[in-house]
C-alpha cells in the first residue's frame, strides 16, 4: 500500500463525539508537523462541545471559555463537523471503516450509576444527570419535570456534579437570571419552594471528591446558609493519619474550608445547604402514592483497606431524613456503542492506552481508538482530557508509522459527505453551528445574559431554515 | 481518583507464573511481554507472591545456576493487594512508604490486574496537568 498522511493521500480520521476529549484529540492530530490529516467529527446533537455545553453549570461561565480553544480547532480547513449525525443510527461502523483510516470514539459517560437500594425508582427520585441536562438545555431532557414544590431535597454524592446541583437549587432567581441556564429551568427554579438541601457523602471531609473552588463557592451563596455538622467535620483517626503522612495540600485546604463552615452559625438566609458526611442511604421511603417522602440513612465509620484507603463500613446506627426530592450523583458510566467492544465492569470501551482491544484475542482492533471518559471512566476536570487524548493520538501515530491502519475503499472526503447527506439530510456543518451560536448569544445579550440556549432540536433546525 | 480509572485503560491481561516454574520460564515471560514483574499464583489462581527482575538479578549475583532455580525460591511472599475502589493518592503513598513498585489488583477474590508505580504517578501527573490546563484556559480565554 502507498504511504498515508501526505498530500496525495491524507490520513482520514473520524471522531465520534464532540466534547473536550474529541477536540483535544483533533487539535493534537492537526498539530503534527509533516502529517497531512483530515478530520471529520460526528455529533449526535446539532450542537458541539459535549458536557462543556450540557454539563458545566450555567453560573460557571468562565469554565466554558475553553470552547474558544475548540472553535479555533474547528476553524482549520482540514476539520469538518457533522452535527445531528448519530453513530449507530445515521452512520454505521461499516460506513466509517469504508471511509477512514482511523476511528476515534470520544462519546463520554452519559449514563448514571444507580444506588442499588429499595425505593430508588419512587416518584421524586432522579439521576442528577437528568436534572443537569434539564437546566442546561440538553434537548434529551427538555420535557422533564421536577417537583420543585418540595421543601427538602437530598443529593446523594459529594462530587462536583452533586455540588453543582446543590448550588443551582440554592441560587436566587436574580443570580440565575444572569446565566445561560435554560429558560424552562429558570422559570421553574424561580418558583421553587426548596428550603433545605442536603449533600450526602458516604466518607469523611478528607475523602470528598469535590474540588476546592467548588466547595469554596458554596460558602458564598447570596441567600443560603451553608452548614456542616461539627462532629462530622472532625477527622477520624484513619483519615488524620493518612493526611499527616502525605503532603497533599489540596486535601488539607478542603478539610480546613469544611471545618470553617462547621464553625458558622446560620444567619437566617431563606435556604439552608447542609453537607453531611459518613452517611449512606439504605432505603428511600415512599407514601401511598408512590412518591418519595424520606430516606433511611446508615452512619458509616472509616476503616483502612490493605492498600491504605479509608473505606466506609456501615455501623448499626440509623437515622431518617425527611425529603421530597432525591438526586443521585454516585458516578457515571459510558454507554456501549454498536459493534464496539465494551468493558461492562468499568463502563468503558475495552482499551489499552486508548487502542480498542478485542475481548477474544486481547489484541488491538486495527484502526479503532478511544479517549476521554469512554476510555478511562468519568474522572478529572475538562483539562484532564488533554493528556488523555494525547496518549491516544500517540498510539494512532505509532500505528500509522507501522502501517497498522484501516484501508478504506472510499477515502475521499466528498464520498463521506454524500453518504451523510443521504442518511441525514438535515446535518449541520460548523458554520451552521456558528450561526446558532450567534443567535443564542444575541438573544442572551438582549436579556443581560451570556446566551439564551435553544433547547429543542426542532427549534435549532427551524432557526437554520431546515 | 480511584484505581479503576487506571485499570480502565489496561486490557486486563495479567501475566502470571507458578511457584514451581523455573526462573528460565519467568525470564522468558518477562522478555516476551516486555514487563518487569510477574504475579505468582497457586493452582487456584490466587496470588501468593510477586517476582521482579530485581529479585532475579539478586539471585544471579549469588549463583551462576540462577535460571534453574524455582520461582518460589526468590519471590516476595508478603504481598499487599489493592482493589479497584482504592484511592489513587493513598495507594501512591503506600507504595512509596513500603518501597514496592507493583501492586496486584483484586476484585473480591479474583486477580484482575497489576498496576505499577509508573501508572499511578502518570495518572497523578495527568490529573494535576489537567487542572493547571483548565485554570490557564480560564485565565487566558475567559476575558470577556
Amino acid at each position: 500500500m502507498p504511504p498515508v498522511g501526505n498530500e496525495a493521500s491524507p490520513l482520514r480520521v473520524a471522531i465520534v463525539g464532540s466534547g473536550p476529549a474529541a477536540f483535544y484529540a483533533a487539535d493534537h492530530l492537526l498539530k503534527q508537523n509533516g502529517l497531512k490529516v483530515e478530520i471529520d467529527m460526528f455529533e449526535r446533537l446539532p450542537t458541539p462541545y459535549g458536557l462543556v455545553r450540557a454539563g458545566v453549570a450555567p453560573d460557571h461561565h468562565k469554565i466554558k471559555s475553553v470552547t474558544k480553544v475548540f472553535a479555533k480547532v474547528a476553524s482549520n480547513p482540514r476539520f469538518r463537523f457533522y452535527g445531528f449525525v448519530e453513530f449507530g443510527k445515521d452512520i454505521a461502523l461499516s460506513d466509517l471503516r469504508g471511509h477512514y483510516h482511523q476511528i476515534l470514539y470520544a462519546t463520554g459517560a452519559p449514563t448514571d450509576k444507580r444506588m442499588g437500594i429499595p425505593g430508588e425508582d419512587l416518584k421524586g427520585s432522579y439521576a442528577a444527570t437528568e436534572f443537569v441536562g434539564w437546566y442546561n438545555g440538553h434537548p434529551d431532557y427538555h420535557d422533564r419535570q421536577f417537583d420543585l414544590s418540595q421543601e427538602r431535597v437530598a443529593i446523594v454524592g459529594v462530587g462536583n456534579v452533586a455540588v453543582d446541583v446543590a448550588r443551582i437549587l440554592c441560587l436566587t432567581p436574580e443570580e440565575l437570571a444572569v446565566t445561560d441556564i435554560a429558560n424552562h429551568a429558570l422559570e421553574a427554579l424561580s418558583q421553587s419552594h426548596v428550603k433545605e438541601v442536603y449533600l450526602l457523602g458516604r466518607r469523611g471531609p478528607a475523602q470528598a471528591a469535590f474540588t476546592n473552588p467548588e466547595i469554596k463557592d458554596l460558602g458564598n451563596l447570596a441567600d443560603a446558609d451553608t452548614i456542616v455538622l461539627p462532629e462530622e467535620a472532625q477527622l477520624d483517626d484513619v483519615s488524620r493519619a493518612a493526611l499527616e503522612a502525605s503532603d497533599d495540600r489540596a486535601t488539607r485546604k478542603k478539610v480546613e474550608i469544611l471545618q470553617g463552615y462547621a464553625l458558622r452559625k446560620p444567619t437566617g438566609k431563606s435556604r439552608q445547604l447542609t453537607i453531611r458526611f459518613l452517611v449512606s442511604p439504605v432505603e428511600l421511603i415512599g407514601n401511598a402514592a408512590g412518591k418519595v417522602v424520606g430516606m433511611r440513612l446508615v452512619k458509616n465509620a472509616l476503616e483502612a483497606t490493605a492498600a491504605g484507603t479509608p473505606s466506609p463500613k456501615a455501623t448499626d446506627r440509623f437515622e431518617e431524613l425527611s425529603v421530597g426530592l432525591v438526586f443521585r450523583s454516585v458516578g457515571y458510566r459510558g454507554a456501549a456503542l454498536p459493534g464496539v467492544p465494551f468493558n461492562e465492569r468499568w463502563g468503558v470501551i475495552l482499551n489499552e492506552k486508548g487502542r480498542v482491544v478485542d475481548p477474544e484475542t486481547k489484541q488491538p482492533v486495527v484502526g479503532e481508538y478511544c479517549s476521554g471518559w469512554i476510555k478511562r471512566g468519568p474522572t478529572g476536570v475538562i483539562g484532564t482530557n488533554k493528556p488523555d487524548s494525547i496518549e491516544t493520538v500517540s498510539c494512532m501515530l505509532d500505528d500509522l508509522a507501522r502501517g497498522s491502519i484501516l484501508h478504506p475503499s472510499e477515502p475521499q472526503a466528498s464520498k463521506m459527505e454524500e453518504l451523510v447527506r443521504e442518511h441525514q439530510p438535515k446535518y449541520l456543518s460548523f458554520v451552521d453551528w456558528l450561526r446558532l451560536d450567534e443567535i443564542e448569544v444575541k438573544n442572551g445579550r438582549a436579556q443581560g445574559r451570556p446566551r439564551d440556549k435553544f433547547t429543542r432540536v426542532e427549534d435549532m433546525l427551524a432557526a437554520l431554515g431546515r | 481518583m480511584k484505581i479503576e480509572s487506571i485499570l480502565a485503560t489496561k486490557s486486563l491481561n495479567v501475566i502470571t507464573v507458578g511457584p514451581d516454574q523455573s526462573l528460565r520460564e519467568a525470564v522468558d515471560l518477562l522478555a516476551e511481554h516486555n514487563i518487569g514483574t510477574l504475579i505468582v499464583v497457586d493452582e487456584a489462581g490466587q496470588p501468593i507472591g510477586i517476582i521482579s527482575e530485581r529479585d532475579i538479578v539478586r539471585e544471579a549475583a549469588r549463583t551462576e545456576a540462577v535460571l534453574g532455580q524455582t520461582v518460589s525460591r526468590v519471590m516476595t511472599r508478603d504481598l499487599i493487594t489493592a482493589s479497584p475502589e482504592d484511592d489513587l493518592e493513598t495507594v501512591l503513598q503506600t507504595m512509596t512508604a513500603k518501597h514496592f513498585r507493583h501492586l496486584p489488583i483484586m476484585d473480591r477474590e479474583r486477580l484482575i490486574g497489576v498496576i505499577s508505580i509508573g501508572d499511578v504517578v502518570k495518572a497523578q501527573l495527568d490529573k494535576y496537568q489537567g487542572e493547571v490546563d483548565t485554570l490557564q484556559t480560564q485565565i487566558i480565554e475567559g476575558q470577556v
